[in-house]
């Protein structure tokens, strides 16, 4: 194991700078750590975080009176019993992975220009998780026993059904949301210990302290760190494919026309690598701008990650072209008609829209000139997420809504709740995220002086 | 710069980390030994009646079968309470001025049923057939534990699921003669295993651990 496998790849020389001339370390550090120690109020933190909160206790109003009636508020019944909670939930942990690509697998292919963009990519993935990790638990209607789907020595003496893509669920979100949980902090030991260090106030002093694990910065805690973050970055590796994969097969493994095809676990990895870096190009360019950090996420980033959704939209859009062939190749009435539905039946807009908004309009990446302006970059990544979104409906609410028996057909229609707590856990990500910009550094300020040092080298 | 911790915060820390693995690990060891223990499950805890009836005098000493009074054990899902009728078919005759059996009289007289508390009480999602577990040759005590010896009746097991499943899943183990379903007496052979499985050949018992068998 080679510590370098640390440190941005020094041979990278083609394309834009990944970083602004003339900054040392001094100036780096000083830079990223201000927004989080600078004494400075900006109103701008306290009007985006106050709209978040309010949302966040529409969520708790929302959740409140679904604890205390059921899941009957929502829009789901038989025949479909998804509904909304399912398509959040997918949507969700989809823009979880390009935090956990970002921060392992470009970390493990040495692309240094992963460096500004990893914290808040993992940052954003943890969150995301969250917000993902509610929705089944509530679908559940009965959340308190969640604890049910784990095995453990229990008076009903039965395990979880262990043949079932559900139970799958639970260990692949699970295990995700804790490695995930354990590389972010690790990454953030050191700058922790920076902003332990340079903090003025007792009070921070300490509880920076406390979570920077007593690091001074030594040569065995830096062996120590770069070992731990390989050995972390190898075993989120798998999960980049494995955990979409396992949440594809809980529509993959049914006989619902529209859901039993194969190529769903490709196809939905992609589609989740796709979702999250649109989704960080949407929190990454308002912060950079808020935050005067133009210098540290650059245009190179920029058009990097619009790469990166051109590729992973190509495959997402190669997905559809396969399921629809399938369909008519497989000579089966009820695929047929399952897609056929899709593109005619009564949610053909959804359908349609999604389309447009994933594969249609992020075409429009192939132009140079589209890559490199900020403004339709974050146009078409908030495009994009709208598109992911509709995806999951389609999948959820078009394969259910008809399927092999016509008296069994049905209509969903979402309520009020459904749209509150969507809406709720928006505001939860986006609160956990404004918390995570004012208390910790967005941006990794010892892998950035690794990278000035780097740049200096040259 | 001042430090910002004493040198005794390493011990704290170090302390707390590994003591965090067994805090857990306890508390989970808590949780499991109270949903086993009697203060869940009132195992073996003698309840209060209106009237202290007593099964060891009238099951252990005087014989009585227990289909005397829990007359519907054998068609019925439901064994049955005696009604004060049965009571008084003795009671009528015999102790007819003890103070302790005036809650039975004043039943009688009155024509209102005495309430008794449930000691044996499954949830209501779960299906349970008495019939069909004693024609397949489930002896009484084999659930309800030694009633004979019971001055105030106890329950004798938990009645959570996984002691259904304990039968439900090797019925061979727990069977015994059709004969025998009401004894108090009868003692469990040395070749129970062998015997059980004979009957369960016999007596054609399905081991039936869907779902849906129980909880309909």
């Amino acid at each position: 194991m080679e510590p370098e496998g640390l440190q941005p790849n020094a041979a990278d020389s083609h394309g834009a700078p990944i970083l602004g001339p003339g900054y040392t370390a001094g100036s780096v550090t000083d830079k990223i750590s201000s927004i989080v120690l600078g004494q400075r109020r900006r109103r701008g933190w306290f009007f985006g975080f106050a709209i978040s909160f309010a949302l966040l206790m529409m969520l708790m109003y929302a959740v409140t009176w679904l604890l205390v009636v059921g899941v009957g508020i929502w829009g789901i019944n038989i025949p479909i019993g998804w509904g909304f909670a399912i398509i959040n939930f997918v949507w969700w942990i989809g823009i979880g992975h390009a935090g956990t690509l970002i921060s392992a697998i470009l970390l493990l292919l040495r692309q240094k220009w992963r460096t500004s963009i990893n914290r808040f990519a993992e940052a954003m993935t943890l969150f995301a998780v969250s917000c993902a990790g509610l929705f089944p638990l509530l679908h559940m209607g009965r959340p308190w026993l969640a604890y049910w789907l784990f095995p453990y020595p229990n008076v009903m003496g039965t395990w979880p059904q262990f043949r079932s893509p559900l139970v799958w669920d639970v260990f692949a979100v699970s295990t995700y949301a804790t490695v995930s949980l354990l590389f972010w902090f690790v990454g953030l030991i050191p700058d922790l210990a920076t902003l332990r260090d340079r903090s003025k106030s007792r009070i921070k002093q300490v509880i920076y302290g406390i979570f920077a694990m007593g690091w001074r910065g030594s040569a065995v805690h830096w062996h120590r760190y770069e070992t731990a973050s390989l050995l972390l970055a190898g075993l989120a590796t798998p999960l980049v494919v494995s955990v979409h994969t396992v949440v594809s097969f809980d529509f993959a493994a049914a006989v619902v026309p529209g859901w039993h095809t194969t190529i769903f676990p490709p196809y939905f990895v992609a589609g989740a690598i796709y979702s999250g870096f649109a989704m960080v190009m949407t929190l990454a360019i308002p912060i950079r701008k808020y935050y005067g950090l133009e210098d540290f996420i650059t245009m190179r980033h920029l058009e990097n990650m619009a790469k990166v959704m051109l590729a992973t939209g190509l495959i997402v859009a190669y997905g559809y072209m396969m399921e629809t062939f399938t369909a008519f190749y497989s000579a089966n009435t009820y695929e047929r008609y399952a897609f056929l539905n899709r593109f005619a039946g009564p949610y053909w807009p959804a359908y349609w829209s999604l389309i447009l908004c994933n594969i249609a309009l992020p075409q429009l990446l192939w132009i140079k000139k589209v890559r490199t302006t900020v403004w339709s970059l974050f146009v078409i990544s908030l495009i994009v997420n709208v598109g992911m979104w509709l995806e999951r409906f389609v999948i959820v609410v078009t394969s259910l809504h008809r399927d092999f028996i016509p008296s069994s057909w049905g209509m969903y229609y979402p309520t009020r709740w459904d749209y509150m707590t969507f809406a709720g856990t928006i505001g939860l990500f986006l609160t956990l995220l404004y918390l995570f910009i004012r208390y910790l550094p967005v941006i990794s300020i010892s892998e950035m002086r690794m990278l000035v040092e780097e740049e200096d080298k040259k | 710069m001042a430090q910002i911790f004493r040198h005794s915060t390493n011990l704290i820390s170090r302390i707390s980390i590994y003591g965090a693995a067994f805090i857990v690990a306890l508390l989970g060891y808590a949780v499991y030994g109270l949903t086993g223990s009697p203060y869940v499950t009132d195992v073996n805890v003698a309840k209060d009646q209106p009237v202290p009836f007593s099964h060891k005098h009238h099951v252990g000493e005087l014989g009585i079968d227990c289909r005397y009074c829990h007359t519907s054990v054998e068609q019925s899902s439901f064994a049955g309470l005696p009604p004060t009728q049965t009571c008084m078919t003795c009671h009528s005759q015999i102790w007819t001025n003890a103070s302790m059996l005036e809650p039975v009289r004043a039943s009688y007289r009155d024509n209102k049923s005495i309430a008794w508390t449930r000691v044996n009480a499954l949830p209501d999602f779960v299906y349970f057939n008495h019939s069909i577990h004693v024609a397949k040759g489930v002896g009484c005590v084999t659930c309800h534990g030694p009633m004979q010896e019971m001055p105030l009746t106890w329950a004798a097991n938990t009645l959570q699921m996984s002691w259904c499943l304990g039968c439900h899943r090797e019925p061979e183990k727990y069977v015994r003669p059709k004969e025998y379903v009401f004894s108090t007496t009868y003692e469990v052979p040395a070749n129970q295993l062998e015997l059980g499985r004979k009957l369960v050949k016999e007596y054609k018992i399905q081991s039936l651990t869907n779902c849906s068998t129980c909880h309909r």
